[in-house]
């Protein structure tokens, strides 16, 4: 489990630490906090242009604020509260009116408290003595067409928030150091790129990826849009930089099975699946594959071609190390008998590694939608439809046909080939969204296989063509005008075989023309869209990152932080985040990297001093709150309870399980919550 | 004018209240009944908040966390299920009933759920009428 703050079990000594320095910093008051004076609070509402100011009226807001809260001593509107001259006015205000609490009726609080935390503070008073109303994404735009009732609720909104301010008590954040290294989970295009990226800055990264190679789907493509250049000329080279890079340490074939701790100091434990190959000792010379007797489906070739159960899954391969796949080897021994080097160990164990990291990055992927979902579509049951994905693999001249697109049911060249798109995408029935690369991809490989083929028929069935990046629509438009490629607006609703051809017939309604069609062709190319990665949920779970409707991870805020996500110092990279092609992928993928670096450069970072302590005058030693802590950071003393400021994460369970609140959390302490009840339904 | 219930929202800082965020810049309009209090996980209920919500006569309290297994704190939300299930047994004693207590796992992507969930606990709140213990 990861936590917000700092974490659990383990690592004691190192926590302690921590927590004597925050007890240190506590005790050391600073001049700015002087608690127990009579609150003198500050109402600030803003206007966010018409964005409140629409609805609710502001004004009144203010006024009422003034004349009706007790202990509001300044009450004002402004414009734009968090702009610069806001912010000025706050801090005027403060010193002006001398203001010892201040209330923020303005948009939430998880936008913009740490802006006028920081106002507070520069005015010299503690930035824990700010609370803010959240009176637009709670108020404003949700009650558009109540302006009356809207502006009620603002009131009391603001009321609650008052009552809240009052018994605000000051806190000193926390500063821990932050470890120099990041952990990548994910060795595709843009776990590559950002482990590059980091590297070179001159952090140590560890790459940790599921599969015997890096290099993710990307690996498996034949050229790529809109460049053509091809894939692996392009990709494979970074692999191997990855692998020589000195600050890179590559971890394949490679699980993460565990991850605690918090931002700065993360502890990961992974485990490596045994090779039954000596890393160090193989040299890649393929003797082993050669005498292998046993051939299965290759993977890598989406099954389509073979490989032996002690394999590489292409030649390419970073690290090019052989793993013996265990479930399909019959133990004959043959590898090892023609390995010289003695490289193959039967008793290979799997093996734990422990990595401390600072900072944490996503970059899992994607898998292909799984097209026997649309059974419509015969993906599985004629041999004749195939998915794009497969399609990449049957005209790459490595691939298992040696690039010669050969039709599965006879091994002829096709000489007309329907591809469908949105397959699994823009679906009521499966995923309702866009998967960004399948128009181009699409569009990509009828080009391909126009160009060596200008005979063959190609016919494209769309809903719409989705050509959006640079040079995109360019690259469309040559299909349509210079290759002669046949753009149908339609979705086939069915594909049916003829047994004794087993060419496909496909009934589409061109939607441009209102006519039905039909067209019977050598080939289906089913368009697959993107789907999360297998392993998104687990991943998800283990640190704590939550995911979006669609199952990708969910961004920290979707315009203004894409690649950060809400557990601090884990960021996202890649199409784990949500379908893209490559240029967004390594774009993203450098931008996580320079969102980490910024932790890694300060050295340090500041945590939400938001802990519990217990108030041992009223601990009954009922232990209640050390049974439920999820951090373990209650133990007891003397039947007292007793928190490990260092362990605690904050959730604040042992005060809400505490039968006589003996257990408080800081910065949201009984008196202060019931204070916000109370207000929220009585005014005085 | 129809009866509008006042309802106590508690929402957790990492799900629910971000899903309440969401619901807004969505603008995804829901009555104006709710009256939110930020907690960072739903784990700091205490049932003496809602007792307090009801005592001071809210006419409904709508809890509201992470979805199980996403909790922020790991299991946070477990213990507020527990919890609120304890207050909920106990509110017929109060005179009060059940249905004006919901609690609900709502994620940070959920806005459409956020402000659905709010208009159908108004409504399930507006039909039982204003709470026996409001103050006039
Ligand atoms: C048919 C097809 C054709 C395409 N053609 C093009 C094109 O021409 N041009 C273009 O720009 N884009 C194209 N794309 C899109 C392109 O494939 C993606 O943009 C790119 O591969 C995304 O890279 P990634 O690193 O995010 O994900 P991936 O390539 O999926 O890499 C993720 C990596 O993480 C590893 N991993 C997953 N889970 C774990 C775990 N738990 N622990 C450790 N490792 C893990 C995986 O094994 C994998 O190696 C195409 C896509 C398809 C389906
Ligand atoms: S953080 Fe949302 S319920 Fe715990």
């Amino acid at each position: 489990m990861v936590t917000k703050a700092r974490a659990s079990k383990g690592k004691g000594r190192k926590k302690e630490a921590a927590g004597e320095k925050r007890k240190a910093q506590a005790r050391k008051k600073s001049p700015e906090t002087k608690a127990q004076e009579r609150p003198r609070i500050g109402v600030f509402v803003c206007h966010c242009g018409t964005n409140i100011a629409g609805v609710v009226d502001v004004k009144e807001v203010a006024r009422y604020a003034g004349e009706k809260a007790s202990d509001v001593v300044y009450a004002t509107d402004s414009k734009y509260m968090c702009s610069e001259p806001g912010q000025k006015e706050i801090i005027d205000a403060i010193k002006e009116h001398k203001l010892n609490r201040i209330v923020v009726a303005a948009c939430s609080p998880r936008m913009h408290e740490p802006t006028f935390r920081r106002a507070a503070q520069a005015a010299g008073i503690n930035p824990y003595y700010v609370d803010m109303a959240n009176i637009r994404e709670h108020c404003s735009w949700v009650h558009i067409q109540e302006k009356e009732a809207a502006t009620e609720k603002a009131k009391d909104l603001v009321r609650m928030s008052v009552a809240r301010a009052r018994l605000l008590e000051p806190q000193e954040k926390i500063k821990v150091p932050v470890r120099k290294s990041t952990l990548v989970i994910g060795g595709g295009i843009a776990g590559i790129q950002a482990a590059l990226d980091l590297a070179d800055m001159g952090y140590k990264v560890y790459l940790v990826e599921k599969q015997p190679t890096i290099g993710g789907k990307m690996a498996q493509l034949d050229k790529t849009f809109p460049t053509m250049d091809c894939a692996a000329c392009i990709l494979t080279p970074k692999m191997v930089d990855a692998s020589r890079h000195e600050n890179i340490e590559l971890i394949t074939y490679a699980e993460v099975k565990n991850i605690t701790g918090y931002v700065g100091n993360f502890t990961v434990t992974v485990t490596k699946k045994p090779r039954y190959v000596i890393e160090d000792l193989c040299t890649g010379c393929m003797d082993c594959a050669e005498a292998c007797p046993v051939e299965v489906p290759n993977e890598f070739d989406q099954g389509l071609g073979s490989r032996k159960a002690i394999y590489v899954p292409f030649p390419q391969a970073v690290p090019l190390i052989y793993t013996l796949d265990e479930d399909t080897c019959i133990g004959c021994g043959a590898c090892k008998n023609v390995c010289t080097i003695e490289a193959i160990d039967f008793n290979q164990q799997p093996q734990e590694v422990t990595l401390e990291v600072g900072t944490i990055i996503i970059a899992t992927g994607y898998q292909i939608f799984d097209a026997t979902r649309k059974p419509e579509y015969g993906y599985g049951k004629y041999e004749n439809v195939i998915n794009g994905l497969e399609f990449e693999r049957l005209i790459n001249a490595s691939g298992p046909t040696g690039g010669k697109l050969l039709r599965p049911s006879d091994g002829k060249e096709p000489r007309s080939i329907a591809f469908i798109q949105c397959v699994g995408s823009r679906d009521e029935n499966t995923n309702l969204w866009c998967s960004r690369v399948c128009c181009m991809y699409a569009i990509k490989n009828a080009r391909l296989y126009k160009e060596k083929h200008p005979e063959t028929e190609i016919y494209i069935f769309y809903i719409d063509i989705r050509a959006f990046g640079k040079g995109y629509e360019e690259f469309y438009k040559i299909a349509q005008e210079e290759y002669g490629i046949k753009f149908f607006k339609g979705r086939p609703s069915v594909i049916y075989e003829d047994p004794s051809t087993a060419r496909l017939i496909l009934n589409v309604e061109d939607t441009m023309l209102g006519r039905k069609i039909e067209v019977e062709v050598d080939l289906v190319v089913l368009s697959v869209g993107m789907e999360p990665g297998q392993d998104t949920e687990t991943i998800g779970k283990m640190l704590g990152v939550s995911r979006g409707a669609d199952g990708f991870f969910l961004e920290a805020h979707p315009k203004l932080r894409p690649v950060d996500t809400l557990v601090e110092g884990v960021y996202l990279a890649g199409t784990a985040q949500g379908p893209k092609d490559i240029p967004d992928t390594v774009a993203q993928a450098s931008g996580a990297a320079a969102r980490a670096s910024i932790l890694m450069a300060k050295g340090e970072v500041e945590i939400d001093p938001v802990i519990a302590y217990s108030e041992k005058e009223l601990c009954i030693g009922c232990r209640i709150c050390e049974r439920i802590c999820p951090a373990s950071a209650i133990s007891m003393e003397d039947r007292k309870a007793v928190v490990n400021e260092a362990m605690c994460i904050g959730c604040g369970l042992c005060a809400g399980g505490c039968p006589t609140g003996a257990m408080k959390l800081r910065h949201f302490k009984d008196e202060q919550i019931l204070a916000q009840i109370h207000a929220a339904l009585a005014e005085d | 004018m129809a009866f509008e219930p006042k309802i106590i929202a508690f929402l957790c800082n990492w799900c629910a209240y971000a899903g309440a965020d969401l619901a807004g810049t969505s603008r995804m309009q829901y009555p104006p009944s709710t009256r939110t209090i930020r907690i960072m996980c739903t784990g700091r209920m205490s049932p003496v908040f809602i007792l307090k919500a009801f005592a001071e006569g809210a006419d409904g309290v709508l809890v509201a966390g992470c979805h199980p297994g996403d909790c922020h704190y790991v299991s946070g939300n477990y213990g507020a299920e527990k919890r609120v299930k304890l207050v909920s047994d106990l509110l017929p004693e109060l005179g009060l009933e059940k249905e004006r207590l919901m609690l609900r796992w709502i994620s940070a992507s959920e806005g459409e759920l956020f402000s659905k969930t709010v208009k159908e606990f108004t409504e399930q709140v507006r039909k039982l009428g204003p709470s026996p213990l409001r103050k006039k």
